[in-house]
Parts: structure tokens; sequence; C-alpha cells
């Protein structure tokens, strides 16, 4: 790999093929498909078609056969991409490995906004599933004008149109350039899925292969010619302010030290190598000296703290209608303390300042607003920024991505035409990273004499779960400039997505039922998305009152669960899950028990059930799953596997959550500062066996999968653990002294 | 300049004997196989073999390298010639972002080559030093399990019993 | 004759006056009455004292089922297996009753009225009150049963002897529950109670005899457990910085203290155990212990850190930059929280010899499943043995002001060992 030296000229076509597979090139974009594509009056299209009608937008057709897919969704490690090649593929007819797929990339995909909210497959899916089918129309009208016969008489397959008298049109000869330059119909021929061979089989991640052999496959494994490395310092604490830097100027003449930048509390350091740039970072956290951090509430009093924040109190539902009066009363509380994304890979990003020009690579889950944010914090015209999309570890939400990438423009700005490379350091991440809204859940209901709920009221507590840029006020580097940007008071996400209520309203039919949403909005300590949002609090409220009405109505939980439910794909998960678990022939033992839970996400995405069987140690406390099965529908099934992956994932990681994870602070700051002081699941406590099984629906509108399985896994451990010992324990993490001291004696 | 042997090749570096091995693979080298995740040895993305073992490289400098066998995940295998542990992690599509999985590999390497026939409760104690937040344990056991599988297998036929 | 076998000679002429006049410490056994079931409050109470007792920890294996024993104890005469104290009745003590609990405690015999090895720390339980050896008593009796035998106790002869026991006790057990000092304050008496009893701090922090006997002149003056030292807690502590009492309550209960350390090896299960227990207890231990140490005399001071990238000569410094400095290098500002010690303040560098830095710097700390606590990889695999030796005595002469340890190699080669052959 070549190291150029600063000013050296490196060609265009160099630069793009330095970033090797990462990246693709984009040839240069007519103007026309930059502009805003105004939407036509009339039926909606299918997906982010809708905002993006422009069929080449999504699909162009190369005069080799090859074709390029384009969407405005990123690579998280779900999958996406492979599915989304799948989807194209099948309406295609052509094998995957002649789709050539871009991912999200301001300089000419579509914008999506985020990859979040488990929409990619909603969304882009069903887009490039439309966009795919008519392109394969148009591909077919083609193909009958050059062969002079009647459409019918035409069948796309394996990449090339054939005729019933055998004659046969491969794509790449029907001269395709401008082909997809049309506006997209709201109604598409689909192809009908019981004759899928692609769709819906569990083809192999496209991006495996590469990550088993040390290929480039991260934002951290770009390098580009002439690439320099930085590090930030940041603040001790939240509102520190830099006072001084002693002896900044000896710090620049350590080995390597190109340059420190500073821009009001942002402080960073720039060298030619790695490790250079950390050396220079220890010492450059040395000589800067601070003013005296914003004090944090004490933990020990958090929820109190929290219940004195004004509020804006949000009706979600209120439902009435005359009832068996309620025999018996119950209500219950339940707390979640902050969460961390923890990602595994802290935040990195490569911005090049170069002819007044900015481009960013970041692992940002929305480049689109990223680049509206950054090129607000640097005043510049959006045109001159772009952000590329190019993965990054799991993220699970908004994490320091987009801050990283805020980084590294500023930092490429100080230090224009090398590219920039930053990465956060652990502890970094750690501190500075939006956490999951610490919450609180209240629930009172009422059954009648046959033990059916015939009255319900909800309460959720929460921040914000969304503080995306959005905006530069959003970016953390904005807020250390000397002309900051301020953090914008949030809003609440509307319904029925949500944020701290997602899932607050149950599935379940209650004839008496109301939900009130509390929405707090000022943030003591910086919060934003985390994968499922308030889904995972909500339904591991409700999953875990719904077993404690259970018991008082002398009802198995499984059946209690369907008595409430007519969702007929709902019951088939839930009756699902507990047949293959064993549900009705389980039997405990001391320390041993088993729990269940139901969710649909957002009420709108995939349904999941889950029985696990749990063990408790009562001398250490330690709660430990044997065995896990769940259920899962998520409409039409483009990759089972993945989304046995995504369920099995989610299972493991809102165990994690559920039994260790809570960020720690005191007064002055976030105390979580590493691994050390944030446990998470290991190898030991992984469960004995986790089974999925996908319900695949022909046909039916995909629903997503990442955030389904984080709620009802919470629920179901909490619902096992009462099994298990009999103590019900209703605040977040049951982790090993809150187990002890409720069970131990 | 330091001489290191890095998957059989003698690889020449320009570096402060102080550096970890972690930045000399990635920024000298260009090699992406281990990963920085915490570079505090807690997490073991950076992993790497050293003369057999298991070692975070985000905590060694290469100074005490000198004559050691440095194997990385680079030096098992590429797409084109998979080796065992490789292939089986490709087949159990043990991964979901896959950052943590380079690191897994060659902690599980390590375990392989020193004892082809572990058992599940040996495995997850070898393998507790690297996390993985996706969530994949399930499938990276099943892909050591099956690896192991495969190098008896193999080793049986090429070895059978005598009688 | 060297001063063991004098004192073995004078241990054997003592047994053989005990066996023939038949003096028996304790009576037989009660018989086998199984005891009412026990008031939430009393086992409750027993859960504490158990903690502060740190019973789980010598009679559990590692990985074990709590209580049910089978966990080896190296003695310098050979090894003993802990029992199973869970109220199985086949193989625990699921068949003692309150009585046989309580001799057992006090005089150091079994139901049969067998001598029992002062592995099991009776010199110290003696001290523990009736009310507080009744509690554990319930406490221990409402665990889960396991039935598991231990293996037999593999010790030299004539240490297999149990009679001979008989004359190591006359020689060495002062037997009797604690007598408060009416001129101390009550919390010095807790501390001192819980110190001397059922803490049994001594057996570990107190050197011993060539008839492993703890030298009660030399009480808690630092001493071994399972191959680690265990810090002098009395006048010749050598702790750069004095202890205080809140430094050494932070110690007990949350298992390190930024003037002094992390509780690692045997230590840690202790600080484990002591983070459950009543906060009031664990003051009163750690203002006796203040009161143990009182006669210290200054000590210098640790070394600063080196300054960041200032040029250290040394193959020492090399490695320490490059494998130890990211968390034991000076503190990044923005870093406040991440509590590594200053490792110039370390027990373990201070300590008279190399082998708990040894211990600590191959193996790593390691918490339990989902704890907060010291996370540090182990370097065996990664440094040779040279090199640890190179990086202990570097850490040993630039962090501290101790005199080199003279010997890094033959403790590390010994530990390395140890390991290959576990």
């Amino acid at each position: 790999m070549r190291t150029g030296r600063a000013g050296s000229t490196v060609s265009r076509r160099e630069f793009l093929a330095a970033g090797g597979a990462l990246v693709v090139a984009f040839s240069l974009v007519a103007p026309s498909r930059l502009l805003a594509q105004r939407a036509a009056a009339g039926p909606k299209l299918p997906g982010s078609l809708e905002a993006t009608p422009m069929l080449d937008s999504w699909i162009r057709v190369g005069a080799d056969g090859s074709i390029t897919v384009m969407t405005g969704k990123a690579e998280l490690g779900q999958g996406v991409k492979t599915a989304l090649m799948q989807i194209a593929a099948e309406q295609l007819s052509v094998q995957p490995t002649q789709i050539i797929l871009i991912t999200a990339d301001t300089r000419g995909t579509p914008d999506e906004g985020y990859t979040a909210g488990s929409n990619s497959m909603k969304d882009s899916g069903t887009a490039i599933m439309n966009a795919a089918a008519q392109v394969r129309e148009l591909l077919i009208a083609r193909a009958a004008e050059r062969l002079n016969i009647a459409p019918e008489r035409l069948r796309a397959e394996n990449g090339a149109l054939i005729a019933d008298d055998g004659r046969r049109a491969a794509y790449g000869e029907l001269v395709p350039d401008k082909l997809t330059q049309v506006r997209a119909q709201p109604e598409s021929k689909l192809k009908d899925p019981s004759t899928y061979t692609v769709v819906g089989t569990s083809m192999q991640r496209v991006d495996i292969p590469a990550k088993v052999t040390g290929g480039a496959a991260y934002v951290q494994d770009l390098r580009l010619p002439g690439m320099v490395h930085a590090r930030v310092v940041r603040p001790p604490g939240y509102g520190a302010r830099l006072r001084e830097v002693r002896g900044a100027p000896d710090i620049e003449k350590m080995p390597g030290v190109h340059k420190i930048v500073r821009d009001g509390s942002f402080l960073a350091v720039v060298a030619e190598r790695e490790f250079q740039a950390i050396v220079a970072m220890r010492a450059l956290a040395v000589a800067a000296s601070w003013s005296d951090r914003s004090s944090l509430p004490d933990q020990a009093d958090l929820f109190a703290y929290l219940q004195r924040l004004p509020v804006d109190a949000i009706v979600d539902l209120d439902v009435h209608t005359p009832a068996n009066p309620g025999a018996r009363s119950f209500e219950a509380s339940f707390t979640r303390p902050y969460q961390m994304h923890g990602a595994i890979g802290p935040a990195c990003a490569v911005a090049q300042f170069k002819d007044g020009a900015l481009t960013v690579w970041t692992h940002s889950q929305g480049v689109f607003p990223l680049r509206k944010s950054i090129a607000e914090m640097l005043r510049m015209p959006d045109e001159r920024v772009n952000c590329i999309h190019v993965e990054g570890s799991g993220c699970y939400g908004h994490n320091a991505a987009d801050d990283a990438a805020a980084d590294a423009a500023l930092i490429a700005r100080a230090f224009p035409d090398r590219p920039v490379r930053v990465q956060w350091m652990r502890e970094q991440e750690h501190m500075w990273e939006p956490y999951g809204p610490a919450m609180l859940t209240s629930v009172k209901a009422s059954l009648d004499g046959s033990g059916n709920i015939v009255a319900w009221e909800y309460d959720v507590m929460s921040n914000s779960h969304s503080t995306r840029p959005g905006g530069a006020g959003n970016l953390l580097p904005a807020w250390h400039l000397e002309a900051p940007f301020t953090q914008p008071v949030p809003k609440p996400i509307p319904l029925p997505e949500g944020g701290g209520d997602r899932n607050a309203i149950p599935l379940y039919k209650f004839p008496n039922a109301r939900v009130v949403h509390r929405f707090v909005a000022s943030m003591p300590i910086r919060v934003s998305a985390l994968r499922a949002l308030g889904a995972y609090m909500n339904v591991f409220s409700i999953e875990s009152f719904m077993d404690e009405l259970a018991q008082a109505a002398a009802a198995d939980p499984v059946e209690f669960r369907l008595r409430h439910l007519d969702d007929s794909r709902a019951r088939e998960v839930i009756s699902l899950a507990a047949t293959r678990f064993g549900w009705s022939t389980y039997t405990r033992s001391p320390g041993r028990g088993r729990g269940f839970a139901f969710a649909r996400y957002k009420n709108l995405g995939a349904y999941v059930a889950v029985a696990l069987d749990l063990d408790v140690d009562r001398e250490s406390g330690l709660a430990r799953i044997l065995r896990a099965v769940a259920a899962v529908d998520s409409g039409q099934a483009v990759n089972p596997d993945g989304i046995r992956n995504q369920i099995e994932g989610g299972i493991i990681q809102s165990a994690s959550w559920t039994l260790h994870e809570q960020v720690t602070f005191d007064t002055a700051a976030i105390t979580s500062a590493d691994w050390s002081r944030y446990p998470v699941l290991r190898f030991p406590e992984i469960p004995e066996s986790i089974d999925v099984h996908v319900i695949d629906r022909p046909g039916q509108p995909f629903l997503g999968t990442g955030e389904a399985a984080q709620g009802p896994t919470a629920a179901a451990i909490a619902n096992a653990v009462a099994n298990a010992s009999s103590a019900r324990i209703r605040d977040l993490p049951l982790d090993r002294k809150r187990l002890k001291a409720a069970i131990h004696v | 300049m330091i001489d290191l042997d890095i998957n059989g090749r003698t690889q020449r570096v320009d570096a402060d004997p102080n550096t970890p091995l972690l930045y000399v693979l990635r920024d000298h080298l260009a090699m992406n196989g281990a990963k920085f995740g915490c570079g505090l040895g807690q997490c073991g993305a950076c992993t790497v073999m050293i003369d057999g073992e298991a070692v975070f490289s985000c905590v060694t400098p290469i100074s005490v390298l000198n004559g050691r066998r440095i194997k990385t995940v680079e030096g098992l295998g590429t797409t084109s010639k998979l080796s065992v542990l490789q292939r089986a992690f490709i087949d159990e599509q043990a991964a979901q972002c896959g950052y943590c999985i380079a690191g897994m590999i060659m902690r599980a390497e390590a375990l392989l080559e020193k004892n082809p026939a572990p058992s599940d409760a040996e495995i997850r104690r070898h393998m507790m030093p690297n996390l993985c937040r996706c969530g994949t344990h399930m499938r990276i056991l099943r892909a050591v399990r099956r690896a192991a599988q495969v190098m008896r297998a193999a080793s049986a036929q090429a070895s059978p019993e005598k009688v | 004759m060297n001063k063991r076998s004098s004192l073995l000679g004078l241990a054997m002429a003592a047994a053989v006056a005990a066996i023939l006049s038949d003096a028996r410490w304790g009576s037989p056994a009660d018989a086998a009455i199984r005891e009412p079931m026990f008031d939430r409050q009393t086992v409750e109470k027993g859960a504490q004292l158990a903690a502060i007792g740190n019973c789980a920890a010598c009679h559990t294996q590692p990985g074990g089922k709590p209580y049910a024993g089978g966990r080896p104890v190296k003695t310098p005469f050979g090894t003993i297996y802990s029992t199973n104290i869970t109220p199985e009745v086949e193989t625990g003590i699921g068949a003692w009753s309150q009585g046989d609990f309580v001799r057992a405690m006090h005089d150091g015999t079994d139901r049969a009225g067998r001598n029992l090895y002062p592995a099991f720390p009776y010199d110290h339980f003696t001290r523990v009150t009736d009310d507080d050896v009744n509690a554990i008593y319930a406490f221990v009796m409402t665990r889960d049963p396991v039935h598991a035998v231990a293996p037999p106790n593999r010790l030299m002869f004539p240490m297999s002897l149990r009679p001979l026991l008989s004359a190591w006790k006359m020689l060495f057990f002062d037997r009797g529950v604690y007598r408060p000092d009416t001129a101390q304050s009550a919390q010095w008496n807790r501390g001192a109670y819980l110190v001397d009893g059922l803490g049994h701090c001594g057996a570990c922090h107190t050197p011993r005899n060539a008839l492993g006997a703890e030298k009660k002149s030399q009480d808690l003056g630092g001493g071994e457990a399972e191959d680690w030292h265990a810090t002098a807690l009395d006048a010749s502590s050598p702790a750069p910085s004095p202890w205080t009492a809140e430094q050494m309550f932070k110690y007990l209960r949350q298992g390190w203290d930024n003037s002094h350390g992390t509780a690692a090896g045997p230590m840690r299960p202790v600080s484990h155990d002591l983070s459950e227990v009543n906060e009031e207890d664990v003051r009163a231990i750690a203002a006796y212990l203040m009161w143990t140490m009182k006669q210290r005399p200054p000590r210098p001071a640790a070394r600063a850190e080196p300054p960041v990238g200032a040029a250290q000569p040394g193959d020492g410094a090399v490695i320490f930059e490059g494998a130890c400095a990211s968390c034991h290098g000076v503190t990044l500002a923005s870093t406040p929280s991440t509590h590594t010690v200053p490792l110039g303040l370390t027990t373990s560098l201070n300590a008279p010899d190399s082998r708990n830095a040894i211990h600590i710097v191959l193996e790593g700390i390691w918490p339990d499943s989902g704890e907060r606590g010291a996370l540090m990889p182990g370097f065996e695999g990664a440094l040779s043995a040279d090199q640890l030796a190179t990086l202990l005595a570097y850490l040993r002469a630039h962090f501290t002001s101790q005199p080199p340890w003279p010997d890094i190699a033959p403790h590390l080669r010994e530990t390395m060992q140890r390991k290959d052959s576990q």
C-alpha cells in the first residue's frame, strides 16, 4: 500500500481503486438524477419508490448484462445486502451473482433516510422488488420489439429473454443503457411466490467470505492513498470546556505528528502512523486542562430524579367499552437503566477535504441526514459534502458513528487534501455514545370473575429515543466547537412507530384500555435510539405483567395470552413456539423454570414468541438460559437463515441486556468506561440451544426482523426466573445482586 | 527496523519497538484480519496466534516478537483455499456483523491445534476472552465443533487405527 | 536436628501421651437429630456470617456445586480436600445436629469425635459466639443438598494420623469464644471479633511455624495462600501509601482501591463475599485492621509514573509501553473513571516477593460472569519467560522504591510449570 506524501497528486482512478472492494466507483452522474424527484399525484408507489420514483435510481442494466441495484439502506451486519440481492435477482430472473449492489451513498443512491426501525425490507425491499419486476417487463418489451414477437411469447430466465420459438436475447444485448430512465408504476407484475427459486432460500451471505479471510470489509479497513491518522481528545465529562493545552508545540514535534487541531473544546491530533497518533493523543490528554464537568444525577436516586423532570403526557390509547366489572385489580411498576450499544468496533470514519469538497466514508445509519448535518456544522452547501456508507461493526442503533464522521470532517477541513482517518477509542465510545434511555413503566389491570382482563392502564415515562442527526445540533463534536451548536429539544416519535412508547399499546384486545406516554425532553445523560427503542422495556413490562395476571387467574401463561388475542398470525407464532418448546409437557425442578413471552414489533412488524428454560443458582445469583425456542413471522421470508440469525442474535443480545447490562455513573462522569465496568454475556453463559422456527408467508409484505426478539426475550427471562424461584423481579437488569437478594435465603 | 515472521514470511517493518502488533499488522502491513476492538486486552477482536498460543495483538509490542511465529487469519487460508475452520464458519453462516469473527477464528484455531476433540465446556471456557455483541455465539460454537469433527475425520483417515 | 523435626518429636511424644490418656477433644456425635425448620431471619443472619467466613470458597470446587466440598487445599504436609457441608445426609452434614456443628467450629472435631485438620481454621472459628454459629448452622442446613464425596486426603505420614492432631491442638490450639476488650470501642471489638474469628484473616495473613501453626507473636505479619503472598496487615505492611479505614472498606467491599490495588487471587472470593455483607461489619473489620497497622512506620513513596512519550531506555520500558500502558500508563484526562490503580501503590509490586505480580501478569484478572471489576488480560503466551522477568523487574524498579526482587526467575518458572501440570 502506498502512503502518499502530503501534496502528492493521486489520480482519481487510483484513488477509487485503492478503496478496493469497499468502495464502488460511481460513474459521472447525470444531473437529472440528483434533483429531488417529485412524486406524481395519484396512487402511492410501493415502498421507497414513492420518494424516489425513477427506476434508474434503483436499477441499471449494463451492456455486459450485469445489473446494478442501488439501495439507500446500509449493511449493518443484518444481511440486508444479501436479502436485497435475492429480491432483485428473483424478479429479474438472474443469478444473484449477476447483481452489483450499491448501498447508501449520497453521490447517487436513493435517499431512504436511516437504516433503522427494521424497515429496510419493508421500504427498500418492497421498492426493489417492484422496480426489478418493472425493469424485467421493460426488458421483455424491448426484446419483443427486437425479436418482433408478442411479449407474451417471451419468458425471462437467467439473464436473458427466451422466446417460445427458442430465440434468445441476453439482457446486455438489448442496449439497456437508459432503458430504466422511466418512472415507476404503482402496480408491478410480480412473480408468483410459489415459483420463487432465490427468495425464500437461505443463500449464503455475500459478505462473510471476506470476513473470515481478512479481506477488506469495514470502514476500519479503508486505506486511501496518503491517508493520515487522527485521534480526538474528549473532555473528561459532559459540559467540561477546554481551558488550555500546555506544551502543544512539543507534542507537535513528537514522531510522526503533523498537527494539533483545536476549535474551542474540540481537540485532536493528526499523525502519519496510527500508533503515533495514539501516543500523541495520550500526551495531548495529559497536556490539556478542562473546566468543571456538569453534574450527573446520583445513580442511586436515578428514577426518583427522572420522575421530578417535567413531562409531556401523551395519551396513546383510550378505549372504553362496557364489560364485566373487574373483580380483582393488580398493579406493578418496572424500571430500566441506561444501556449502551457497546458496538465491538468503536466508531471510525475517513474524511477528505479537497478542492472545497468533503467526502466522508462512514458507518452511519443515515448518510443523507448525516451529510446535511455535517454541511450545516461546517457551514458548507449540502452538494459539496458527500457521505458514503462503508460497513462498520454492528451498531444496534444510533451510536457514535455519526460523531466519528463529524470528527473526521472537522479534522479533514483543518488538514485538507490528505484523507484523515479517525478511530474512537474504547473508553471514548463507552462514555460518549448516546445510550438507550432509562425508563419507568407502571401497569394496572383488572380481571373479571372468569380471569379475563377487562381493564388495562399502562404508563411509560421515557426520554427521547432518537437524537439522530438530523442537524448539526445532534453531532457531539459540534457541541464542543468555539461557535458551538446546541442540541435541539427532542420531540417524541409519533405513533404508530413510537419511541419510548413503541409497543406500549399491547396487541391484546381489552375492552377498556388506556396507554399514556410521559415524554421527558430533558436529557441529563446523552440518549438516542438503541435497538427496539421503547419496545424492549414495554414488552418486558407488559409480558411480565401478563404472567403475573395469568398466575392470579390460575391460568397457563400461553393459554392466557391466546385468550386475549384475535390476530391469527400472533396466535400461530405463540402456538408454534409453545409446541416446539414442549410447553405442555415441561416439568419444573428446583432452581429451574420456564418463561414465555410474545410481541409483534411496533404492532406492525414481525411477530415473535419466545419460550425458554432457565436455571438460577441461588448462591451466586447467576441465571442462565438453558434452552430457548422462538417462532417468528416476518411475512415473506426472503432469507430464512438470515431471519434465524437475527432472532438468535436478538435473543442473546437481549439476554445480555436483561441479565447484566446497565450504564453506571457517579455525579462526576460515566463510570462504565470499558468492558470491565460494563460486563456483557460471554461464552460460558450462552444457552445450550436456541431453536428458531420461521413461519414463511409467501406473497405477504416484508415485516422486517432485526428488533423483534429483544422485548419478548427480556420478559421470557423474567418469567422464567419467577417460575424457577418465585421471585418476581421488575427492575432491569436481573443481575446477580438482585437475583441473589431475591432468592438466596 | 524489526523482522517479523508472519504467516511463515519475514516482514521487515519500520516501527517503534513498543508498537503493539495490532497496529503494525493493520497500519504498516495493511492486513485486515486482526481488528481494533478495545486496545485493552478485554474483547479479543485483535486475537492472533503466537507460537501456537492465542494472544491479544493490541497489547503485544513487536519488541517481544523476535524469532516468534505469528499467525493471523490471513495465514489460515484465502477465499479460494479456505482452511477447515474458515470453511466451517462459512458453512454455519457464523457471522452477523462479523467484526469479532477473525479474532474468534484465531482463538478457536489455537484450541483445535492443541486439542482436536474439545468438549463443549472446554470450547466455551477457551473462547471466553472473546466478545461478540451481535449474539452469534451459537453459530461460532457450531462452527468450532464442525471444524473439530472435520479435522478428526481427516486425521482418522490419514492414520487409521492399527489393529 | 532441625527445628521441624524437634517440634515433630515433641508433638509425637504429646500424641502418645494423649492417646494413652484417652484424652479426646469433644464427645461423640449426638444422635442424628434433624433440627426443625429455621426462621428466615436466622438464616439471613447466617448468610451474612457465612459470607464473612467465606465458607463457600473452600467448600466449593471450582465450577462445582456450592458447599459440596472437594476443593483441594495444599498444605506443606500434602493436600486436603474440603468436605461436603450441604445438608445431604449420606455425604454431607445432613445428619449433623446443631451441637455437632458447634463442636466442629469450636473444638475442631467432627461428628464422630475425630480431630479435624486445621486446614479448616477452627483455631479461628473457636472465637465465634454460639449464637453466630447457630445462625451459620441454620444457613448451611438450608442450602441445596448435594450428593458428593470428597477425594481422600493425600497427606504425608505421619500427618495423616488424626490422633496426632490432639498433640498439635495441645501445643497450638487456644480454644474459646472471643472475649471483648473493654478498653476498646464497640466497633474495634466487632472488628477484632470478625477478623480473629469468622474472618480467619490470620489463616492466610499470619506466618506459620514448621508444624503449620500460626505464629501468634506475628499475628497478621504476612503469610501464604495458594502460592500467593498474603500481605502483612501489621506494622510491617509494605504499602507505600498508608491505608485508611475508608480505603480498606472500599478494597474489601468493592474489590479494589485506588491507592492500593485490586483484590486478586485468593483474595477475590473474599472481597466478592464481603461485597454482600452489611456495611457496618465491613467497616468494623477495616477499623480493626487500621489498629493492627497503627505502628507502621512511614515508607518511601512510590515512584511517579514515567512521563508519556519520554524516551526510556531498556527492554522493560519498551514492553511496558506496548503491553501495559494502554491501561496502566498515565490515565487519560478524558477517562478519569477507568480506575486502574497507580502501579507504584499496588500491594503486589511492593510485596516482599514477586509471586503475586507474577500471577497477575501471567494469568490476568477476569471478573466473574456479570460482575464489574478489574479485567486484565494474562500475558502468558504473549511474553516469553525472559520477557516476563524483564518486565517484572522493570515494574518493581520503576514504580516502587523497594529493593529489586532476587527471586523472579525461579518463581516464574515454578508458576509456569505449575500451570502446565494442571
